[in-house]
């Protein structure tokens, strides 16, 4: 006991000390971009450039006049709010608000980037943020999945593993009895995988890590398996893809309607789930329980909460979620099975759960600013941008890093996370 | 299990042989190698449409050809690692030179491949005994590759002397920068290390796909590849083409040795296995873990860095984009299987070298994709992690002290 009243104090002093280097180095960071897009995008540009940026990709919604923006002024507008962000941060600090207005400075540095490699031509935004949208499924979901497990105390690093392993399950199971039926195949795999996951977590009290980068290694390794010996050419890999519908009247709406409400399922279903999620875990009497497991199981249990049960009933609905999300893959977007098709989505996916602050409606906005940091990928390839395509696919994986170091520190995740139940023996 | 709860004048010699053997961590290992393949063999008979129509003729059939396939497969593997043993026999008979060295090619390239498992192996074990999960491995080893190749074809007029060991280092740097950073934010921001690497893996993936496409491309081709290091950065070689068995092996072998002597008879080892045991106990000892976790990380990540390094100097001589090796990976269970320890990974490496080697005549010859190994290594780290189930399975006994020590820093933030 009193060991342990030492470390949390221990943590306590050095936590406030990292703070202080922590907000510096966050507020250097954005007066530097600040700096950046004044000097290096701002300066070159002549004063009566314009970008535009269209607004309208189909004729479904109601159609309005493309947005034209001065290049230079908007820059500069842009430049001033980062620096007076930065200098906030510096001597105030915004505390529990900073991974939004980390996400604030991301959203306009990107902006600042469209401006200036769209200046005197025009660029597609809903189109992009369209994509956006549906890139950011995979990711959300995963979040999601993610979130829900280690809510009740089981960290599950092998959701890369549950999602590639879903994908081809579905593939298969969509292409021999019909789409839907792959998304239960999808659901079932993700679940079994999960069970495995928390039979080995909870009962043998395995290292979560290790057996999360167990059933990783064997998920890529029979999908790898199996699509060699099965799938090449063959009839087993055309499922077929969920094509996109319209909300009725939402869709509507110019600009907002194609963005958000004309897509295929899977973006509606990670609508509902967000909000289903946020009232299951926050306004009923199961969430309350489901996170007091994850937060002091000793205590939950003390109190008459079967500890045991409930982890693994959060495996399984993590595990049939993030089957969900694996089936995206093949269902959801080419309607077919690639070995290397998540390509580490499941991953991002952990970042963006903890960039969410181990929330859903934190999750699914972390899920959309790395979808942007993907449609960012594909659509300014297509441009004369001056940096080059495989640099660019870097993007992604830069910003989760520098998301996970930006604020890991400030966001804190369920006490117990991570750490097996003991149940005392009377 | 009665009767040994009765008595202990009762038991013979053999009951109590058994029950050592059960204690031991060596039977665990052994017995999870074993299930591996086990596993491995029953995915092959499921996964093959021919036992199914065996087993449409009768039971009987199905079995043979289930056995058929199970021996196919693991036969063709350990032709494919280790050589014909008939062609060994006639060439060492005919006295041959060079057809002994042809019989023995297999065997030969299995060392090859087993060589940057050797890097990777104890860079993951090193990690570990740090307390760092180091999934890295990967993107360290490829960043490695991409600068020993650099410093290959940039420093002309050098003597091998220097240029080989100069190439070496630029690779060793590469990786412990790769390595550096995820343990610098571990420990200054608290983002956690296992998904920093990966992303690590994957920025360093897109680097050297730019890399090999843009600045570093031989003007000279068409797909895009980095010019022929010079000849004087070449590991050199032990006998003549095609066998391409060099020098990186031995200097693998060297470094386990080093970290070894390091981990264990060093009081800096002491402390980096003391912070990896114990991180809490160790900061009231004293010791700096902020320095330890970099270092261990950055160290860790070097040596991964240099496994890749002497891929390019021993075996491919340039570095084209598609480098997707799966060493890095591969190299977590190999670590967990020789429990982190240095040397142990010299035999795990040699096991998982042999197997990958042996894997490529296996498809071709059986027709089994060589993921399979990916399988047996997953099942092989599920019994290893939870050596209860191979007690179940195998009626062991319990050990009175505790099972093997695997495990990482788990949760993914710092709690602060």
């Amino acid at each position: 006991m009193e060991k342990n009243t030492l470390a949390q104090k221990f943590k306590v002093i050095r936590g406030t000390k990292t703070g202080t280097q922590q907000r510096i180095i966050i507020g250097a960071l954005f007066i530097l971009s600040a700096i950046f897009v004044h000097f290096v995008l701002a300066s070159p540009l002549a004063p009566d450039v314009n970008t535009t940026f269209g607004t309208n990709i189909n004729d479904r919604a109601i159609q309005i006049p493309d947005w034209v923006f001065n290049s230079k002024a908007s820059l500069e507008i842009v430049a001033g709010i980062c620096l007076g962000l930065g200098l906030y941060e510096i001597i105030r600090g915004f505390k529990k608000a900073t991974s939004i207005v980390i996400a604030i400075v991301g959203v306009l540095l990107v902006l600042g980037f469209l401006f200036w490699g769209a200046a005197g031509s025009s660029i597609s935004f809903t189109g992009m943020l369209a994509l956006m949208v549906v890139r950011s499924v995979p990711i959300t979901i995963g979040a999601l999945s993610g979130l829900i497990t280690e809510r009740a105390g089981i960290v599950n690093i092998a959701i890369e593993g549950m999602m590639v392993a879903s994908a081809l399950t579905s593939a298969i199971a969509g292409s021999l009895f019909g789409i839907w039926w792959g998304v239960v195949a999808a659901i079932f795999t993700g679940a079994a995988l999960a069970m495995v996951h928390a039979w080995l977590s909870i009962k043998y009290k395995v290292d979560q890590i290790i057996s999360g980068t167990m059933i990783n290694i064997f998920a890529t390794g029979i999908t790898s398996y199996t699509y060699i010996k099965f799938l090449q050419s063959s009839t087993l890999n055309e499922p077929g893809f969920f094509k996109p519908f319209q909300i009725p009247l939402l869709y509507k709406i110019p600009v907002i309607g194609p963005i958000f409400f004309d897509h295929n399922l899977y973006v509606y279903i990670m609508y509902l789930l967000v909000i289903v999620l946020t009232i299951a875990l926050y306004k009923t009497k199961w969430g309350l329980r489901h996170r007091a497991v994850g937060e002091h199981p000793k205590a939950a249990d003390t109190l008459g909460i079967n500890v045991f049960r409930t982890r693994y009933f959060a495996c399984l609905l993590g595990g049939m979620v993030a089957g969900f999300a694996g089936s995206y893959f093949s269902l959801g977007s080419v309607g077919r099975f690639e070995q290397t098709m998540t390509a580490g989505r499941g991953f991002i996916a952990l970042a963006a759960m903890i960039f969410g602050n181990w929330t859903p409606v934190g999750s699914i906005g972390a899920g959309m600013l790395f979808g942007f940091s993907e449609s960012l990928t594909t659509k300014l390839s297509l441009l004369h941008f001056p940096i080059p395509a495989e640099l660019l696919l870097m993007l992604p994986y830069i910003i989760t890093i520098v998301v996970l170091a930006g604020v890991v520190g400030r966001s804190r995740g369920p006490a117990a996370s991570g750490t097996p139940y003991e149940k005392e023996s009377l | 299990m009665n009767k040994e709860t009765t008595g202990q004048e009762k038991r013979n010699f053999l009951s109590i042989f058994y029950e050592e053997l059960s204690k031991s961590s060596i039977t665990i290992i052994i017995l999870s190698i074993v299930s591996g393949f086990i596993m491995g063999g029953i995915l092959v008979i499921v996964t093959s449409p021919e036992v199914y129509k065996a087993f449409a003729v009768s039971f009987g059939e199905g079995l043979a050809t289930s056995w058929k396939m199970v021996a196919n497969t693991y036969s063709s593997l350990f032709l494919g690692a280790f050589g014909d043993p008939a062609k060994i026999s006639a060439a060492i008979k005919s006295g041959d030179n060079a057809k002994i060295l042809s019989a023995f090619g297999p065997f030969f390239e299995s060392l090859v491949v087993t060589t940057p498992y050797l890097f990777t192996g104890v860079a993951v074990a090193l990690g570990f005994r740090a307390g760092v999960f180091n999934i890295g491995a990967e993107g360290q080893l490829q960043v490695g590759s991409i600068a020993a190749a650099w410093a290959g074809w940039t420093f002309t007029g050098l003597s091998p002397w220097i240029h080989i060991p100069l190439a070496l280092l630029c690779g060793a740097l590469a990786g412990g920068l790769w390595g550096f950073i995820p343990g610098w934010l571990k420990v200054k921001t608290g983002a956690h290390e296992v998904i920093t690497t990966i992303m690590m893996n994957y920025i360093g993936y897109y680097l050297i796909y730019y890399l090999v496409a843009v600045p570093f491309k031989d003007p000279n081709e068409v797909v895009p590849k980095t010019p022929w290091i010079l000849e004087s950065a070449h590991l050199p070689r032990f006998f003549p083409e095609p066998i391409r068995f060099h020098l990186g092996f031995f200097i693998a072998i060297g470094i386990a040795f080093l970290i070894w002597f390091l981990l264990f008879k060093t009081t800096w080892g002491y402390e980096i296995r003391s912070v990896g045991i114990n991180m809490n106990a160790s900061k009231y000892a004293g010791m700096n873990i902020t320095v330890i976790t970099v270092v261990g990380m950055a160290l860790s990540g070097a040596i991964a860095g240099l496994g890749g390094a002497s891929e390019i100097m021993g075996v491919y001589w340039r570095q084209s984009q598609a480098l997707s090796t799966g060493y890095g990976f591969d190299s977590i269970a190999l670590a967990l299987l020789a429990q982190n320890h240095p040397l142990g990974v010299i035999l795990t490496a040699l096991l998982f070298g042999f197997l990958r080697s042996g894997s490529k005549v296996m498809q071709l010859r059986a027709g089994i994709p060589i993921y399979i190994i990916n399988i047996l290594q997953a099942f092989i780290i599920l019994f290893l992690a939870a050596p209860a189930i191979i007690r179940t399975i195998y009626r062991l006994k319990k050990p009175s002290i505790k099972d093997l020590p695997i495990s990482s820093t788990t949760s993914l933030s710092e709690k602060k």
